[in-house]
């Protein structure tokens, strides 16, 4: 029975240099490596993104000048440029841009913890975004019931506006996780390790083409999972909805993700 | 006491400055429960927010106990506003929040936690009438239950001043009055001075002591309730207090149109709504119309205001109506 599945696989993905009995050998001792270096790059840039775009996305919305908060206009202006400038740039581009970053911060600009600053800077403009677009949902009318109560403008984005976005604020970070998860596959370019270095490196340079699709499998496996996780928690943790009415939820905010 | 001394508020817009309110002076003694009345887009909210300073008057003098809010800096205009405290049309409860969470919210920002704040929200949510309702989330409430849980919230802080924009302008009529009472009693036991911002004379009549007739910013008349709806002085004031009176003003007829009834509701609220919804008065130069089970047939000639503006509304409304067809007529002679 096994080998019968063997000669199935091989005839689909052998043929190349290393048969898929190789190739199996291959992932037996490197697959959960992989894993656990796409897991913790991702959680690592989604944290670093979240230290710099959560409060940036905070400010995008509560420094407008009709805001909890206003702060000088120009202000505003230059940290929208530098969002929307960095939300431009290409990923593959801008890996290459901060190569001279990353030589400062860790003196180095090669390996998986390396991979960790592009995705940063990448991701931290879209979750400010995110962030914004979640903020930006609060009910005018809730935030103005609080400031009539005498909160101070801290007191409103603390224990109004962020409680009151969490639902969409978790929907956000499920997106922000997913897509630094998938544009962490690309660091491989720069040596960053994980299921894309995998699937590029040895599934498609090394034409192990077994391997390749297992690593593409697993990084969709992870997607949904996450993305499935990320629903249930928003639903769950969300007082506007009953059971019954969960089926008419608002659409989820925009899904374009890094560039 | 609340004083509003010559509260001017001026919107810039894209075409031009709006005038929402223009010298506005109104005092309203401790104790009482005082209406600010008037059509939609009167000025009310604006007035209101004026109150509190959500709303920054462009001119003039917001004194609470003799106290100028707008002189003041933010630190203590952040005390102030806690003993003024406001509900709302639209509620405007935190979702994410128990009703108890939400009742505890205003003691939560002002320093009192834990047990003490949690005793204080549970009776308040007897004083409301709502004393099972301590984890339920807002959402699994009626509107009526809602503003019963802002007012609970509202009276955490123990104010001095309650301020309503139209608070039962959302709800049935069976409720509002539940809600009217509860309000009117919390003004009795407590003693809190209440603003009652409403375009329903109803309410007015229900629980106000004074009133003031607020008509595109400007105050046309205040006093007891029973001073200004026995014997309104301005015209606006007769429009709130005899909404369903015909108008019999006489207008120059410019131009005359023929309407026909075609078994709808019957005539004179269709008169009635043009002059309140629209402020348009037309004039009745004729009628032929018959009431059917409640339901009227039959013509009516009316002749429009001169003002193009006016008689223009006056038509979009008419054409609006179901159930009556509209047409000019070009060679009457009165
Ligand atoms: N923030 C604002 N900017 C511009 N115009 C406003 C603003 N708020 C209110 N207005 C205008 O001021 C007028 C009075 O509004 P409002 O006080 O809400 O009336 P009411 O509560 O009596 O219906 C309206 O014409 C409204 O369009
Ligand atoms: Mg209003």
């Amino acid at each position: 029975m096994g080998e019968f599945i063997m000669n199935i696989l091989e005839a689909l993905f052998g043929g190349g240099k290393t048969t898929v009995a190789q190739q199996i050998a291959y992932l037996q001792m490197d697959l959960l490596k992989d894993i656990w270096e796409t897991l913790y790059s991702t959680v690592l840039a989604t944290l670093f993104a979240y230290v710099i775009g959560l409060p940036l996305g905070v400010i995008l919305v509560a420094g407008e000048r009709d805001g909890v908060r206003p702060l000088p206009r120009p202000l505003m202006q230059a940290l929208n440029i530098i969002v929307n400038l960095l939300r431009s740039i290409p990923f593959l581009i801008l890996m290459i841009l901060v190569i001279p970053l990353s030589r400062v911060l860790l003196g180095t600009s090669v390996g998986t913890v390396a991979s960790i600053i592009p995705l940063v800077a990448a991701a931290f403009p879209f979750v400010a975004r995110l962030v914004e677009g979640s903020l930006r949902e609060s009910d005018r009318g809730v935030l103005e019931a609080a400031q009539a109560m005498g909160c101070t403008p801290a007191q409103i984005i603390f224990k109004v506006m962020l409680p009151e976005a969490l639902p969409s604020l978790i929907t956000g970070f499920t997106t922000a996780f997913i897509t630094i998860l998938s544009y962490g596959a690309m660091s491989a370019a720069i040596g960053g390790g994980g299921l894309g270095s995998l699937a590029i490196n040895n599934g498609y340079q090394r034409r192990m083409t077994f391997i390749l699709y297992v690593a593409v499998i697993l990084l969709v496996i992870l997607v949904q999972i996450f993305q499935s996780l990320g629903g249930w928690l928003s639903a769950r943790l969300d007082r506007r909805i009953n059971r019954a009415a969960k089926k008419t939820r608002r659409p989820r905010p925009e899904k374009t993700g890094i560039h | 006491m609340i004083e509003l001394k010559h509260i001017s508020k001026v919107f810039p817009t894209a075409d031009g400055d709006l005038h929402a309110l223009t010298d506005v002076t109104l005092t309203v003694n401790d104790g009482d429960v005082y209406g600010i009345v008037g059509m939609s887009g009167a000025g009310k909210s604006t007035l209101v927010r004026c109150i509190n300073l959500l709303e920054r008057p462009t001119g003039g003098q917001v004194l609470i106990d003799g106290a100028d809010l707008c002189a003041m800096g933010e630190k203590e205009l952040i005390r102030t506003r806690r003993s003024i405290s406001m509900i709302f049309q639209q509620f405007n409860l935190l979702m994410q929040r128990t009703c108890l969470k939400n009742i505890t919210f205003p003691m939560e920002i002002a320093g009192v936690k834990g047990e003490a704040a949690r005793k204080r929200a549970l009776e308040l949510l007897d004083v409301v009438g709502l004393p099972d309702k301590a984890d339920a989330y807002p959402a699994q409430l009626s509107g009526g239950q809602k503003q019963r849980i802002a007012i609970a919230r509202a009276l955490a802080s123990n104010p001095k001043i309650l301020l309503c924009d139209e608070a039962t302008s959302a709800l049935d009529p069976k409720t509002t009055r539940d809600i009217l009472r509860l309000i009117k009693d919390i003004n009795r036991r407590l003693g809190i001075t209440v603003v009652v911002i409403t375009h329903e004379m109803a309410v007015v009549e229900e629980i106000c002591t004074h009133v003031a007739i607020l008509d595109h910013g400007h105050v046309m008349e205040t006093g007891t309730v029973e001073e200004v709806f026995s014997n309104p002085k301005t015209e606006a004031g007769r429009r709130l207090v005899y909404p369903d009176r015909v108008v019999i003003d006489q207008l120059p007829a410019a131009n005359v149109i023929r309407i026909a009834f075609n078994g709808g509701s019957s005539y004179e609220p269709l008169i009635a709504s043009l002059a309140i919804d629209c402020g348009v008065k037309v004039n009745i130069l004729g009628a032929d119309t018959r009431n059917i089970d409640g339901r009227a047939f039959g013509t009516m000639l009316l002749g429009l205001p001169a003002d193009p503006a006016e008689a223009a509304k006056a038509v979009a409304y008419i054409k609006s109506q179901p159930d009556v067809t509209m047409e000019e007529v070009r060679d009457y002679h009165g």
